[in-house]
């Protein structure tokens, strides 16, 4: 019976040590291949986008399709590929929505990391969250049933598509991100900052106005970049609520066709293999320069930040 | 040491579980494999339908009608614009195209170089109609007011016997049929730039119900069911009759100026279960069906094509 005992203790044992050095190996292994994946992955995307899209400039001009007024690819009369209408709009409806989802974000985020107590904040929190969930499509019907109408009455004009339509619509998509990264910052501000500012006879107002929410700027600036990114690639949305007539947007309460709207309607459409699909392609290049620099420029300064407290 | 032997036996009879368990697992999987190898033999069989949005949910009915009333025989019709149906046929992905405008140029040309021979079929006819709001004066037009009109020449009601209000316009975006057939056989030019690029049919119907200086055009389904809208009638000339589109004999007749035809395109002499269709499609059944999901039986002219198109 202790001889049973032993074996049946020990020899498992011996056997877990060689498993688990292996299952080691494996795991490692196996993380370090997800890792990169992810980057082959991006490398891919990348490699694929320059290829498709270089053709285009072998007929288009590069300072025509950079710096041209005009965009209509299938005309009747003459091609024109120039995509500044589209930067013009996509910075008009990310911009909207920056100042819209800034001011909130930021004031939700001082309400969860210092003015609400804990169960509220355990109740609200997971909400906002649940926000980034809403997928784009539904959002973007709220945009031409709801919000559209709304903004025609109350700015007097014959319809809500626009672009103050899409920047409230990519507002509330950018909402989550901002928020959820700029209360972590705040939660992150060490404790003394705050505990001496009251001290010193600071409100508690004054305290997260003038020393939290500066002591935490890194990370807010990280965090609106990232909804920023999120706002230029978003697609469904804009291609649903903001008219998407390629003039050169007059007004915020005009029509816009942003770049990813572009994209997205005319590629379903277009003959394989011409000028049109791989201007699209460059489209969708520059699209993702832009995109790239904004998170690249969020990682440094969220980089940063983690620096500077730690 | 007793204790021993009836563990032992546990164990025995544990492994002997497991091995079922295996068995279990395996010829599950020996069936799931058999099951997946027939329907790739299957699939060899199976139509591909590929392309247009406006002609998707017709072609999606008769494909269930046909396939109900022949068994084992199988069609799968997807959308994606007419453009990518016409890239699948090129690209030999797709037996049937389905395209609301003719193939261009470029394309044939694509697919002659692939030793594709593109036939095209005329399937339905669709009557294009022009809508405003139901408040709005203006309720008839010439073909060549409406060219005005989208091509943003004529900037606002008062010109055209109206209020004095700015003209809102509605249309689709450029990866439709519908915005393709306006420009080439309606507008001769371009679309205003300034123009609201729609996401589909209903819509521009809602945003017209909404605004009471718009203008749009739809397909004739969409337009019967509304509420709020005017369907405007159509004269070829000023001077001319002008006609409503909902009236059938209408369009079938050419009487109304803005039809257009549904276009689905084969390779060359269609195989035998890709002939069968078609010719379901353009039988007196399929037609009944063009009728129910809101458009127009082919005329006779359209008839002849065909039959020359597909070689018999």
């Amino acid at each position: 019976m202790i001889n049973y005992a032993i074996n049946n203790l020990v020899l498992p044992k011996k056997i877990n040590f060689i498993n688990s050095r292996i299952t080691d190996k494996v795991s490692h292994f196996l993380f370090f291949l997800n890792g990169m994946i992810v980057i082959g992955v991006l490398v891919g995307i990348f490699i694929l986008l320059v290829f498709s899209a270089i053709p285009a400039f072998k007929e288009i001009k590069i300072l025509e399709f950079l710096f041209g007024l005009e965009w209509n690819p299938t005309s009747y009369v003459e091609e024109k590929f120039g995509i500044v209408p589209m930067l013009v709009s996509t910075f008009m409806v990310t911009l909207g929505s920056l100042c819209i989802a800034v001011p909130i974000g930021i004031g939700t985020a001082a309400y969860l990391s210092d003015v609400a107590n804990g169960r509220t904040r355990e109740f609200v929190k997971p909400i906002v969250e649940m926000l980034a969930a809403i997928p784009s499509v539904v959002i973007g019907f709220l945009g031409i049933v709801l919000v559209g109408p709304f903004i025609a009455k109350i700015f007097n004009v014959p319809n809500g598509l626009n672009a103050v339509n899409g920047s409230i619509l990519l507002a509330v998509m950018a909402l989550p991100t901002i928020i959820s990264i700029s209360e972590d910052a705040l939660i992150s501000v060490p404790k003394a900052y705050e505990q001496a500012s009251l001290a010193l006879g600071a409100t508690k107002w004054q305290t997260v106005i003038q020393v939290k929410v500066p002591a935490a700027l890194s990370g807010i600036i990280a965090a609106c970049m990232l909804g920023m990114g999120r706002a230029i690639g978003e697609t469904m949305t804009v291609l649903m609520a903001t008219g998407c007539a390629p003039a050169m947007p007059k007004s915020f309460l005009g029509p816009v066709s942003t770049l990813t709207s572009t994209i997205a309607i005319e590629l379903g459409e277009v003959a394989y293999n011409t000028k049109h699909y791989y201007a699209l392609f460059a489209i969708g290049l520059v699209l993702f320069f832009i995109t790239f620099l904004i998170n690249l420029v969020s990682e440094i300064v969220l980089h940063k930040y983690e620096q500077v407290h730690r | 040491m007793l204790h021993d032997q009836v563990i032992l036996l546990k164990k025995v009879k544990k492994s002997q579980k497991e091995e079922m368990k295996m068995k279990k697992i395996k010829s599950t999987l020996l069936i799931m494999l058999f099951i997946s190898m027939t329907s790739i033999s299957n699939a060899q069989d199976m139509i591909q339908i590929k392309g247009s949005d406006t002609l998707i949910n017709l072609v999606q009915k008769l494909a269930e009608v046909y396939m109900q009333e022949n068994p084992g025989k199988y069609i799968s019709v997807s959308g994606g614009g007419s453009g990518t149906g016409v890239a699948g046929l090129i690209n030999s992905k797709c037996d049937i195209a389905d395209a609301s405008r003719l193939m261009k140029d470029k394309e044939i040309k694509q697919a002659q170089a692939l030793g594709v021979e593109p036939k095209r079929v005329v399937i339905a006819i669709d009557g294009l109609s022009i809508i405003s709001n139901k408040n709005n004066p203006v309720k008839e037009l010439t073909v060549d007011q409406v060219g005005k009109i989208f091509r943003g020449e004529v900037k606002n009601w008062n010109e055209i016997g109206g209020l004095n209000k700015p003209i809102t316009l509605y249309g689709r975006q450029s990866n439709s049929g519908t915005f393709d057939f306006m420009v080439s056989e309606i507008l001769k030019g371009d679309h205003a730039s300034t123009m609201n690029r729609m996401n589909g049919n209903s819509q521009i119907v809602e945003a017209i119900e909404q605004d009471s200086s718009g203008i749009g055009y739809v397909g004739v389904g969409y337009a019967k069911e509304a509420t709020g809208i005017t369907v405007i009638r159509i004269a070829t000339k000023a001077g001319g009759k002008y006609v409503s589109p909902l009236v059938f004999e209408n369009v079938i007749t050419g009487e109304y100026p803005i039809s257009r035809p549904l276009n689905q395109y084969v390779n060359g002499a269609p195989k035998k279960n890709v002939r069968d269709f078609i010719d379901f499609e353009l039988g007196i059944k399929g037609q009944q069906i063009v009728e129910e999901m809101g458009f127009f039986p082919i005329p006779q002219e359209y008839k002849d094509f065909n039959k020359q198109s597909l070689g018999n």
